[in-house]
């Protein structure tokens, strides 16, 4: 099986140097694109890959670019801007893109900002990732050296100035608007839109905001065509996909797959099952902000159609695992209290909603819950849902509430205070 | 002037990679912390005349971003992961644990200025929860006997 993306992952944790990139094909794209393909002509070809934003919403990457104004009339000045802000609990997977080859990400974002006629790029990495911000910097330096970037690449016409910024904390600074004014030096509040970045973005220019495993795409893509990209996958969507899971399994990891295997071969032969004492009570597919699935959805492929199917998202595809130990309102809670903590404040039902979504929820565990709560947190979740809101962060955290209130009800119930009448003792 | 040569050096290098300089606010903030541990009221205002910018701007900025700290910290800032993942596998144990050896609770900073102690989201190491992080090291799978170890080599060990 073909796994393009973590082929020169080492299991050592060591990076992968220019010279192992090289030999397995790296930078071969950059020169194919330069010498024989417009910008258009690469644009198109991701467009028929399929290939959908790896970051959490699975928006077709081509589509995305599309709407870049490009030709003569368009602005001088463009932006490319590698998403590297990886900050969704639960999610460990650009970590080892950035940390075990992080040419491929830059030769990624060097083919990228050719299809959209990019001037300057940057790579937007949160600021605790320590060991990825040196790899980069040294890899940034090597490719210059190797005039992959600066003026001239390789000989073309094409020139690209690439920075690192590392951020400075905050989870809202992966929302792609928030991350450009976070990028401009400002707090990281999301903007209205429209206008939408690809008109207006960074500085004002048009922008493109991709994360790192869909950067991490575009080489092979382009190196080895849109049919073999096609092949790679077991469902519509295409291509691999990095699948994680973490919780109580016997090997937490991450493993490149093809998009579209099932939970059950994730969870039960890559991480190896549930360890001992321990039973599956649901999954979290993509992250903190994706709806509960129940062990009843192990069969559904995980890709974005099957998985929207089932009332969640496949989201960054890197699972959290609910076992029969821990309590699903407790999960919840400490899933709200991170929300709140980190709405930027910007707009009012986030910024009072998610505080009285997690005080509701710290009430009923404490005894203090009253019938009506479950209503009320009910009704935040269409409140808070989308439409509601700047961004897609209150949304997001609605998403486990409310399929913990349908999935997990009676965990909810069992902590209301029980009329006398019926007395019972409710462990 | 608050700011050393080197700083400011080093900030107009960063302020060079933006078409505006006051996009280098952050990477100004985080040069001036890696020198003096944590950003003054006196390094707000000279960061702000440096870029053009007001202390007011500087300052809205400063207090936005969770990794700037506003008040002085100790020599060591220790980043327990509370999220998801770490705190089914024991995240709040180990804080319990440290605020035992250390006598400093979440937000504290020891009397003797070692080490202040803060929860932090996500690290994006899920799969060897629990984590926590101190200075530029992640440290993987901590439990008790492995905190025991890193207090006691200062949190200078390998990760």
């Amino acid at each position: 099986m073909d796994k393009p993306l973590t082929r020169n992952i080492k299991a050592d944790g060591s990076v992968a140097t220019l010279e192992d990139y090289r030999q397995s094909g790296g930078y071969e794209g950059l020169r194919k694109a330069l010498s024989g393909h417009t910008p258009l002509e690469i644009q198109q070809q991701v467009k028929d890959s399929g290939l959908r934003g790896r970051g959490g919403a699975g928006f077709p990457t081509g589509a995305k670019w599309s709407f870049v104004p490009m030709g003569e009339n368009a602005p001088a000045t463009k932006y490319l801007v590698a998403n590297a802000d990886e900050m969704e609990p639960g999610t460990f997977k650009d970590r080892l893109l950035m940390e075990g080859d992080p040419h491929q990400l830059i030769e990624g974002v060097i083919i990228s900002a050719y299809a959209i006629q990019a001037s300057s790029a940057y790579i937007f990495l949160r600021g605790e990732y320590h060991l990825a911000a040196r790899r980069i910097r040294e890899a940034i330096a090597e490719a210059y050296e190797n005039r992959y970037l600066g003026a001239h690449i390789l000989g073309s016409d094409f020139s690209l100035e690439l920075h690192l910024h590392t951020s400075a904390g905050r989870y809202i600074c992966g929302e792609e608007t928030a991350l450009i004014n976070a990028l401009e030096g400002k707090r990281a509040t999301p903007r209205a839109k429209p206008p939408f970045p690809q008109a207006a973005g960074l500085f004002g220019k048009p922008t493109i905001v991709n994360n790192v495993e869909t950067l991490s795409n575009i080489p092979h893509i382009v190196n080895l065509g849109v049919e073999w990209y096609k092949s790679l996958s077991r469902s519509a969507d295409t291509g691999t996909k990095l699948y994680g899971v973490s919780g109580r399994v016997k090997r937490p990891a991450i493993w490149e797959l093809p998009l579209g295997v099932t939970a059950r071969e994730i969870i039960e032969e890559h991480a190896g099952g549930m360890r001992g004492g321990f039973q599956l009570r649901g999954f979290m597919p993509g992250g903190a902000s994706t709806d509960f699935l129940l062990p009843e959805h192990l069969d559904v492929p995980m890709d974005y159609g099957s998985v929207g199917k089932v009332g969640s998202r496949l989201g960054t595809g890197t699972m959290i695992l609910l076992d029969d130990k821990t309590c699903p309102v407790e999960m919840v809670l400490n899933l709200e209290r991170f929300f709140a903590q980190e709405s930027c404040g910007w707009c009012t039902p986030c910024r009072d909603g998610l505080p009285w979504v997690a005080t509701l929820l710290e009430d009923l565990l404490a005894g203090r819950g009253r019938a009506e709560d479950l209503a009320t947190l009910e009704w935040m979740c269409s409140f808070l849902g989308p439409g509601n809101t700047f961004c897609a962060l209150a949304p997001g955290a609605m998403e486990p509430l409310q399929s913990a209130l349908k999935y997990f009800r009676a965990d909810f119930e069992k902590y209301l205070p029980q009329p006398a009448l019926t007395g019972g003792v409710h462990a | 002037m608050n700011l050393s040569p080197a700083e400011i050096e080093a900030i107009r290098a960063e302020a060079g990679r933006y078409p505006e300089k006051s996009a280098a606010v952050i990477d100004a903030l985080k040069i001036v912390q890696r020198r003096r541990g944590w950003v003054s009221d006196d390094s707000v205002d000279a960061i702000a005349g440096l870029l053009g910018m007001s202390a007011a701007q500087v300052d809205s900025v400063a207090s936005f971003y969770n990794l700037i700290y506003r008040e002085p910290v100790g020599r060591k800032v220790i980043h327990y992961c509370n999220s998801v993942v770490c705190w089914m596998q024991g995240a709040e144990q180990n804080r319990e644990f440290i605020s035992r050896c250390l006598g400093i609770d979440a937000g504290e900073t020891g009397a003797d200025g070692e080490y202040t102690l803060l929860p932090i989201v996500c690290l994006g190491a899920c799969d060897k929860a629990p984590v926590l992080m101190i200075a530029e090291e992640t440290y993987f799978n901590v439990d008790q006997t492995a905190l025991k170890r890193i207090l006691d080599d200062g949190g200078q060990g390998d990760g």
